[in-house]
């Protein structure tokens, strides 16, 4: 299901880094010795053969992250990303492997698009690279994929995201007939007659500057819709960047009641409110919207809790014409994979708000277990997915700083804390500073 | 008193070191709404001499940019900057490059290789004012964008209710109409609250956006509240907002109905203002709108000297917040 150029597997031994794995409870100094791209073992002064060492004095080494919605851009806006330049942007988050949606142009809608792009990645993808693809036929809700093909084919998952199922039926029917493919669908809920041209979260701040509202109700709706149809249907779901307060205690709901429900967050939704949108900056326009400073701590609560399992960054470039125009003319979406740790560490962990085992865990194993990707662990025998994080460093984010091809990033010119400074992933350093 | 120093043909501005806009009523504090309102009040009087004329801004240039249709704002404007005998310029989006699809930012970027002094903007998109501020050099007047601001009519309107009443605080302004779509509303309300007045906004329920009482005021969807105001501040009834997919309300018939400004609502002697361009017989009354006690053609006039006042401000006086009794000591 993950795709990837083929390289040798790498012989390293890092060394004196503070190893923190979430889910193999392990936090303790160690040294970690790769064979081959496989971790061969951990212990202290470890011989280091004629492998390359790193120094990790000072630095945390946690299983590399895990990124289940990236938009790539391709094919059709190859000008905004590509799969190498996408995949090279997540290296440098820290990330081991990523999920792209499927609202490309043309859509990824037909094994033949799916394959083109599965070849694309065996060439050029710095990192492991999954393809969801759409749930019905050019993500225009009115006739299924074919799905049980497309699965067969390599779809890590199914999903119109961009866009939601608008017809309930629709919907039941994907839910009904994806149960052959064994893989997620991944559900972008907005009730469109309600967003309608919404530019911002309906409230205070809209109403001040005369945005018109895309009200939280215009998600949790469909929310709701969706987790009553999946409750039905006994079949799983998983709910795209989840904004509103009302959504998450939905999704609390679905699991308390036995529904498969999963749930995910970006960093924008967890590190800002809709008052940031005041500065009229279009890198604050996406969909959903930056939310009420209530939404943001209900958001907090369910990834602290487990109710939301994965971060993701929604990671959606845009041409800089595009966004340098006034906000209501500007493309919703920004860009995510680069800056999620800072961000996140800065405004979450410093805070905290979360910890930071938590953090690294919604942001590497939760999503993995969300497609049933094998989780990234820092164990004997697992392939190395690891990240290097230097927790003391800042920095300034600046547009000139990008591997992605596009800078429409929220965090232009803030400063923030936790640098990635190396990222192996499967058994590969992909990532070097 | 403040007027003096405008008048003296030796007395020409010095140089603003700091490069100020006019965004947003937000960005104002009271100290500089009094000022701007002080230095309109001096012009008003200088424009009852016969020569109309003032030296002030001689060798300025001013750019007005409207992409959207206007008639009453762009033409205070342009006459405001020939009263101050600055050099004028305006570009209206229909037959310029705009026609050929050039960016909001190239526009700017071109006139802005002019080095004019104040470029005035109006613009559909909320946000456009802030946007060409950031890619030019000169001073930027929001002359509206979208449905975000209208700084310059919310200090026209304040100058006009100071000239009727004798004062701002405590006055009690009742808006009434299609808030939700109206930047006159919002640039009001921010004013109003800035000099201590109140506001209560009256209209259909879907047209009063969600969370407006944050601003300050009250709602009401009960045209009878207009009732308790010293002044009723009518807004336009757009006919778009009945199509299809919007429906804010089923018809203009039921909208005049129900809150239609008529004499029969008012109470005797109750002041009635409007921004402008009226829908006769729809939001408002003609009885009401040729009534003594309207005070829009007031308005009007006093947009001229309120727009004086900006661009003189902006060209001018010391960085936002600046005493105005200061500026008298400086008269």
């Amino acid at each position: 299901m993950l795709f990837t150029k083929q390289a040798p597997g790498e012989n390293l031994v890092i060394r004196g880094a503070r190893v923190l794995d979430p889910i193999d409870r392990v936090d303790a100094i160690l040294d970690v010795r790769v064979d081959s791209g496989t971790i061969a073992e951990l212990g202290s002064r470890l011989h280091t053969n004629a492998h390359r060492v790193v120094d990790a004095d000072g630095l945390l080494l946690a299983p590399a992250f895990v990124d289940p919605h990236v938009h790539l851009r391709t094919p059709g806006r190859e000008d905004e990303e590509t799969i190498a330049s996408g995949t090279q942007a997540a290296a440098a988050g820290g990330y081991c492997a990523i999920l792209a949606m499927p609202n490309t142009d043309p859509a990824v809608d037909s094994s033949a698009v799916l394959g083109s792009l599965i070849e694309a990645a065996q060439t050029e993808a710095e990192i492991p690279v999954g393809f969801l693809a759409a749930i019905t036929k050019g993500q225009q809700g009115a006739e299924l994929t074919e799905m049980a093909e497309l699965a067969a084919a390599g779809a890590a998952g199914f999903s119109d995201d961009g866009r939601p199922v608008v017809a309930a039926g629709m919907m039941r029917r994907a839910l009904q007939y994806g149960a052959v493919t064994q893989r997620p669908l991944a559900l972008h809920c907005e009730e469109l007659t309600l967003s309608r041209d919404g530019q911002m979260h309906e409230g205070a701040v809209s109403a001040e500057l005369g945005f018109a509202g895309y009200p939280s109700v215009a998600e949790s709706l469909m929310v709701e819709r969706d987790l009553a149809l999946a409750a039905y249907e006994q079949r799983p779901v998983h709910v795209l960047h989840v904004s509103a307060r009302e959504s998450v205690e939905a999704v609390r709901a679905a699991q308390a009641a036995g529904v498969g429900a999963t749930a995910e967050v970006t960093p924008h939704h967890l590190c800002l409110t809709d008052d940031a949108v005041r500065s009229l900056d279009s890198n604050l326009k996406m969909n959903p919207p930056l939310r009420s400073g209530d939404d943001r701590s209900a958001l907090i609560a369910g990834l602290r809790e487990g109710t939301i399992q994965a971060v993701a960054t929604d990671h959606a470039p845009h041409a800089r014409h595009e966004k340098e125009v006034p906000f209501e003319a500007a493309p919703f979406g920004v860009t995510g994979l680069e800056t999620a740790f800072s961000a996140l560490y800065t405004y979450l962990v410093e805070p905290g708000h979360i910890s930071l085992e938590t953090l690294l865990e919604r942001m590497s194993s939760g999503p993995a277990r969300v497609y049933g990707l094998p989780g990234p662990r820092i164990a004997v025998g697992e392939a190395a997915n690891l990240v290097l994080l230097d927790l003391s460093a800042s920095h300034r984010v600046e547009a000139g700083g990008f591997r992605s091809r596009s800078a429409n990033s929220w965090l232009l010119g803030e400063r923030v804390t936790g640098k990635v400074r190396m990222t192996v992933a499967a058994g590969r350093v992909v990532y070097d500073t | 008193m403040a007027d003096i120093r405008v008048m003296r043909d030796e007395m020409l501005p010095p140089p603003s070191a700091e490069r100020r806009h006019l965004l947003s009523i937000a960005d104002l504090s009271r100290d500089d709404v009094e000022r701007l309102l002080a230095t309109a009040r001096s012009f008003a009087r200088s424009l009852e001499r016969e020569m109309k004329k003032l030296p002030t801004l001689r060798g300025r240039t001013v750019v007005n940019v409207f992409y959207e249709s206007s008639t009453r704002t762009s033409s205070s404007f342009e006459l405001a900057a020939k009263r101050l005998s600055a050099d004028t310029m305006s570009i209206k989006a229909s037959g310029s490059a705009v026609d050929k699809g050039e960016s909001l930012k190239d526009t700017a970027l071109t006139l802005g290789a002019y080095d004019p002094d104040v470029i005035v903007i109006r613009h559909p998109q909320i946000g456009a004012a802030h946007f060409v501020a950031g890619v030019t050099n000169a001073r930027v007047v929001n002359a509206g964008d979208g449905k975000h601001q209208h700084p310059t009519q919310a200090l026209l309107d304040l100058y006009t209710l100071h000239e009727e009443f004798g004062r701002l605080d405590g006055l009690h302004v009742a808006i009434v109409g299609d808030v939700l779509h109206s930047r006159v509303a919002r640039s009001l309300l921010q004013a109003l609250a800035l000099v201590d007045a109140r506001a209560t906004l009256v209209g259909p329920p879907p047209l009063l956006p969600r969370g407006i009482e944050a601003m300050g005021c009250e709602t009401s969807t009960d045209i009878a509240s207009i009732g308790a105001a010293d002044v009723v501040y009518v807004l336009r009834m757009q006919r778009e907002r009945m199509q299809e997919g919007s429906n804010y309300v089923p018809s203009l018939r039921e909208y005049t109905a129900r809150w239609g400004v008529t004499p029969e609502r008012l109470r005797p002697g109750q002041k009635v203002m409007h921004p402008g361009p009226m829908n006769r017989g729809v939001e408002i009354d003609p009885r009401v709108a040729d009534a003594a006690d309207a005070l829009i053609e007031t308005q009007v006039r006093a947009g001229l000297v309120t727009r004086m006042a900006v661009l003189y401000d902006l060209l001018t006086t010391g960085p936002v917040g600046v005493k105005v009794a200061e500026l008298h000591e400086v008269a």
